[in-house]
């Protein structure tokens, strides 16, 4: 069995598709069955529709998993991969995968592989690559134990397809768990485009010197129609918010154009900008990687370029 | 209460990609292709630790790192900016791949150690990039862990900490002992060191275990792999960027957004 996870709000989302297109096609090279199961208010929803996308067992994970960090939802993940007898169970590449990865694999003897952008079946053995180096190379690894438990980077597996059919959806309950890391409050979603459906990200780096400099991307994205991202430099500094940071710890995002603005173009941010159709690099150093990256490229100084770019984009807006 | 901040150097994480390359035989960059330095959630967790002793919530930090023997460079960082200790793990090349084996050599030493009753790690370490050791010594010790953490204060026998979540930061109270992750934010960039700390720093003992000494033998260690590194590869990747030739930055903005919008990229309102 191949279990496939999520934990989205929303019923079954991108991510979740990913997963699941991920364990379909992992199922049929190996001739195993896929488990999907989803955690988290929207369970329920997520788990039929993934039934009729190629999941044989479709399971809500129903309770407030996320009330005890990580704790909840690897616990039960960890149940329902030893009932199953799971070789491999995949997951979402994202803050809370990371979590969740790398502890689910040990509770089962086995192994996490993080980040992965591809797997393949090579004489009986799953061969899986990975990025390393912040995205300068990649690795090829495979496991002496089984089960793997994989976190899959987004946008690198295509969706699970509907194909019809169903699977009665069977609820379980996430466990109570003995609250050593308790939930106390977090931050409401912010409301607006998030950057990994953005159609248009305006995105700044160490280059733009302020917070206040930021103020005027906003003013771009929201021209544009489009979202704010950031580099790390950027969110370090304390200019943009930690979930605006694009890259490989940040969002990895797939707009239709991406602008990096005052951003060098390092490995690790690149790592997040891989799926985006056309970058348009704004850079005073005309030696900067960015370059080497972008489809078109501005080498000016944005303090000169982007109010210029603004009040353009201002006058043609009916 | 004492803290373990795990530590790890890195090949300089921003060198350009055209410059990185990969020796097929070690399947590791070569010897000097770049730079190794403390790598940047690494310093975090250690401007992390720091602050806790600033604040009292923590009174001796111990700095421990697994890695070669030109890495106690990053040791002699920790010390300079007031860790009270630091204990060198002496790994000879080739570093070690896979993080089961890593968590392993750390925890040993960690048993050794005072017990603490926090430790602190960075996310990711920059070179083969799991963001696994910290979660698997928390495992391994059977604490409590929470990743991702920036800001950590005590509340009535737990710690209070803020970490990143996916939509936002979240707010979580932790039981001790427990073991947190680091990532980077504005409050956390390392600070140096000042010149007195930094000479005080070179005459202070590093302690140094061998892997042996830990009782982590070739044999041993090979006992806690998990996972093999079968290749490893440098992609290509050449793109043609077209630079907008302009003068003045009205000129550049007509030209790119002309270009954008003949790309299909972009559709000006009429
Ligand atoms: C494990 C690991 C994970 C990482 N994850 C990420 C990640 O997810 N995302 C990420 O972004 N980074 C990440 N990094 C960091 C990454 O290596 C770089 O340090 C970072 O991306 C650099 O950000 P930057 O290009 O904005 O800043 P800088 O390197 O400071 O570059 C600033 C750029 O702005 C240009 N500039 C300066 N002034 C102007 C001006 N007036 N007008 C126009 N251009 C100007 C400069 O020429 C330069 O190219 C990670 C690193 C590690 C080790």
């Amino acid at each position: 069995m191949i279990i496939a996870a999520t934990w989205e709000s929303g019923g079954l989302g991108q991510a979740g598709r990913e997963v699941l297109g991920a364990a379909v096609r992992l199922g049929a090279a190996l001739g195993d069955d896929v488990a999907f199961a989803a955690l988290g208010m929207a369970a329920v929803d997520a788990a039929a529709e993934a039934g009729g996308c190629g999941a044989a067992r479709a399971f809500a994970l129903e309770g407030d998993y996320a009330a005890s960090g990580a704790e909840g939802a690897i616990a039960s993940l960890a149940e329902l991969a030893r009932e199953l007898e799971a070789r491999a169970v995949l997951l979402a590449a994202d803050e809370q995968g990371g979590e969740i990865g790398p502890r689910l694999a040990e509770r089962l003897s086995g192994t996490a592989v993080t980040h992965a952008t591809s797997v393949e079946v090579a004489d009986g053995r799953l061969l899986w690559t990975r990025p390393v180096f912040g995205g300068k190379a990649f690795a090829a690894v495979t496991a002496h134990v089984e089960p793997v438990v994989a976190t899959l980077r987004r946008g690198a597996f295509s969706s699970a397809e509907a194909m019809g059919g169903a699977a009665a959806v069977e609820t379980r309950q996430v466990p109570v768990t003995d609250g050593a890391v308790e939930l106390i409050g977090s931050e409401e979603p912010q409301s607006g485009v998030a950057l990994e459906d953005a159609a248009v990200i305006v995105a700044g780096g160490g280059g733009l010197g302020s917070g206040e400099a930021f103020a005027e991307l906003e003013e771009l994205a929201g021209l544009l129609g489009g979202a704010v991202g950031a580099s790390l430099v950027a969110v370090d500094s304390g200019w943009a918010a930690p979930e605006r940071q694009v890259g490989l710890t940040g969002k990895v995002v797939s707009p239709d154009l991406y602008f990096a603005i005052g951003i060098s173009g390092a490995s690790q941010h690149l790592a997040g900008i891989g799926g985006a159709k056309a970058v348009v690099a704004v850079n005073t150093d005309p030696d900067a990687p960015i370059f080497n990256t972008a489809k078109l490229g501005v080498v000016m100084d944005w303090k000169k370029f982007v109010p210029v770019l603004i009040e353009e984009l201002r006058r043609a807006a009916p | 209460m004492h803290a373990v901040v795990l530590l790890k150097q890195i090949l300089d994480w921003e060198l350009p990609p055209r410059k990185f390359r990969i020796d097929q035989e070690t399947k590791r960059p070569p010897d000097g292709l770049a730079p190794a330095l403390l790598g940047p959630f690494e310093q975090n967790a250690l401007e992390l630790a720091i602050q806790l002793k600033e604040t009292g919530v923590v009174e001796r930090v111990t700095a421990l790192l697994a890695g070669p023997p030109g890495a106690a460079d990053a040791l002699r960082k920790a010390l300079a900016v007031r860790c009270d200790d630091a204990v060198h793990i002496v790994v000879e090349a080739p570093d070690l791949h896979d993080p089961s084996q890593t968590a392993e050599l750390l925890l040993a030493a960690i048993r050794r150690l005072e017990p603490p009753e926090l430790v602190l790690a960075g996310r990711q370490a920059g070179d083969w990039d799991h963001g696994q050791v910290g979660h698997l010594v928390a495992e391994r010790l059977r604490w409590p862990v929470l990743g991702l953490v920036w800001q950590v204060e005590r509340i009535d026998g737990r710690l209070l900490a803020w970490r990143s979540g996916v939509y936002g930061s979240e707010q979580f109270a932790v039981r001790l002992p427990a073991v947190m992750t680091v990532t980077s934010h504005s409050s956390l960039r390392l600070r140096m060191g000042n010149v007195m700390d930094l000479m005080a720093a070179n005459r202070k003992p590093i302690t140094t275990w061998t892997p042996e000494e830990l009782g982590l033998g070739p044999e041993e260690l090979a006992a806690a792999g998990r996972l093999e590194l079968a290749d490893v590869w440098v992609p290509e990747v050449e793109r043609h960027c077209e630079l907008i030739e302009a003068e003045d930055p009205a000129e550049a903005v007509a030209a790119l957004l002309d270009r954008l919008e003949e790309l299909k990229l972009l559709k000006r309102p009429a």
